[in-house]
């Protein structure tokens, strides 16, 4: 399309911006579906801003690449506002109406000056697609917080779902709770080999209750963990499997060598202890003893 | 044989294993299969899933509850890929034989935890794995 067909949006802008900005505000504070998140002297104050850079922006008469520096201002702070309007719980299609209500006053004024005009059709048209642009630059900045809200969080329980406890002299228990996969073994990993270095463990207890399933690559991520932890002088235990997962091994083919397992936590740690020289018994059991 | 119903899971990275998984999970709780039978038939689409996005280079997974037409019902599932194919479907079964870092147990631990396995494989032209348990007759 010809610039010089748009170049009289940039007119526009300039010569009504008072009219349009003062119509568009009334309008949206007239909206009786708004959402409360957002004080009425905000949404003014963001109009305007968001106004003063729109004009500034299609001041050449560039509205139809929004790829271009002069659009990076608008951009910027439409993502911002996305991102601030969502702490204070907006909704992103509430924030993405924000930027479609600006086709209501700005269409007006197009119809008042251009009324009789053959070249409105193309420059509404070209306007609108403008706005959707933009609005869809709301959503995507909201998408975006979201993502990293969600990757941060996932870190976040990697590294808590991994606990390394010490469980008695020379023992130490991980509880590996989800799938394991290869990031986390290499955490479970790490986690592992230091504990069993600060406090001079013997026995390390993989309890496996919480992994829904086993697979190969799951055996085979814990027979490395266990061989890990060889090397470093301790002996692995890996207790909580369940009878499911026994039979689901057996026909995998798996083949667990000389791995230590135990069907409960209970019956590892008394293996553990008894490995490193402590015994357990009931109270009765031991005055008989004595006895 | 009738398909009463079916879902498609695409498997192109590593998270769509776990969507596969999860899938699965909610299929054959809901066909009521024993504990085992539903670990196992899990761990099978777990095995397959990987075989797809690792050896396949991504494909898609059909999950499928079908009637042998005497009224019992299975679970099946295809594991389609458009990879580079094996060339060798027999060793491929051989338990401890792989092209990749894993234990080679894959395909064949998944035939054996299955009721039916069908694999059909041309160097060049992709995978298509398919895999079959019936519910337990009561």
């Amino acid at each position: 399309m010809a610039k010089d067909t748009l170049t009289p949006i940039a007119s526009i802008l300039s010569k009504s911006s008072a009219d349009i900005i003062e119509n568009w505000v009334s309008l949206q504070l007239a909206n009786k579906n708004r959402s409360q998140a957002v004080s009425d002297s905000s949404l003014t104050t963001s109009s305007n801003e968001f106004f003063k850079l729109f004009q500034a922006a299609a001041k050449d008469g560039n509205i139809e690449n929004l790829n271009t520096p002069e659009w990076s201002a608008v951009k910027l702070m439409l993502s911002d506002l996305s991102v601030s309007r969502a702490r204070l719980g907006s909704s992103p299609s509430e924030t993405a109406s924000f930027v479609l209500s600006f086709k209501q006053p700005l269409f007006e004024q197009l119809n008042k000056d251009f009324g009789n005009d053959p070249s409105l059709a193309k420059m509404s048209w070209a306007l609108s697609v403008l706005i959707d642009d933009l609005a869809l630059v709301t959503t995507e900045a909201f998408q975006k917080t979201r993502e990293d809200i969600i990757r941060r969080q996932q870190k976040d329980i990697l590294e808590m779902s991994t606990p390394v406890i010490k469980m008695w002299e020379g023992i130490v228990a991980v509880p590996l709770i989800g799938t394991l996969d290869s990031a986390r073994t290499q955490i479970v990993m790490e986690n592992l080999l230091q504990k069993i270095v600060d406090i001079g463990a013997k026995i390390a207890i993989l309890d496996i209750t919480g992994v829904p399933t086993v697979d190969t690559q799951t055996a085979q991520h814990l027979i490395k963990t266990v061989s890990a932890t060889r090397l470093m002088g301790a002996e692995c235990i890996i207790s909580g499997i369940r009878p499911q997962i026994a039979q689901t091994i057996v026909h995998l083919g798996i083949e667990i060598h000389d791995i230590v397992t135990r069907a409960t936590m209970e019956d590892a740690l008394r293996e553990a202890m008894a490995r490193v020289g402590w015994y357990s018994y009931k109270e009765a059991d031991a005055k008989d003893e004595v006895r | 044989m009738l398909v009463k119903s079916q879902e498609d899971r695409p498997i192109c990275k590593e998270d769509d294993i776990s969507i596969v998984r999860s899938s699965v999970k909610r299929v054959v709780a809901l066909l009521n299969f024993s504990l085992v039978n539903q670990t196992k038939i899990i761990t099978a689409a777990s095995e397959l899933a990987r075989n797809t996005l690792e050896h396949g280079k991504g494909g898609h997974a059909l999950i499928q509850i079908i009637d042998d037409g005497t009224g019992r019902i299975g679970l099946r599932m295809i594991f389609e890929d458009t990879g580079p194919g094996i060339p060798d479907t027999d060793r491929a079964l051989e338990d401890g034989f792989t092209t990749g870092n894993g234990m080679g147990l894959g395909l064949g631990g998944a035939r054996r935890l299955m009721d039916e396995f069908q694999l059909e494989s041309h160097a060049g032209s992709g995978t298509k794995v398919s895999i079959t348990k019936w519910q337990e007759r009561l």
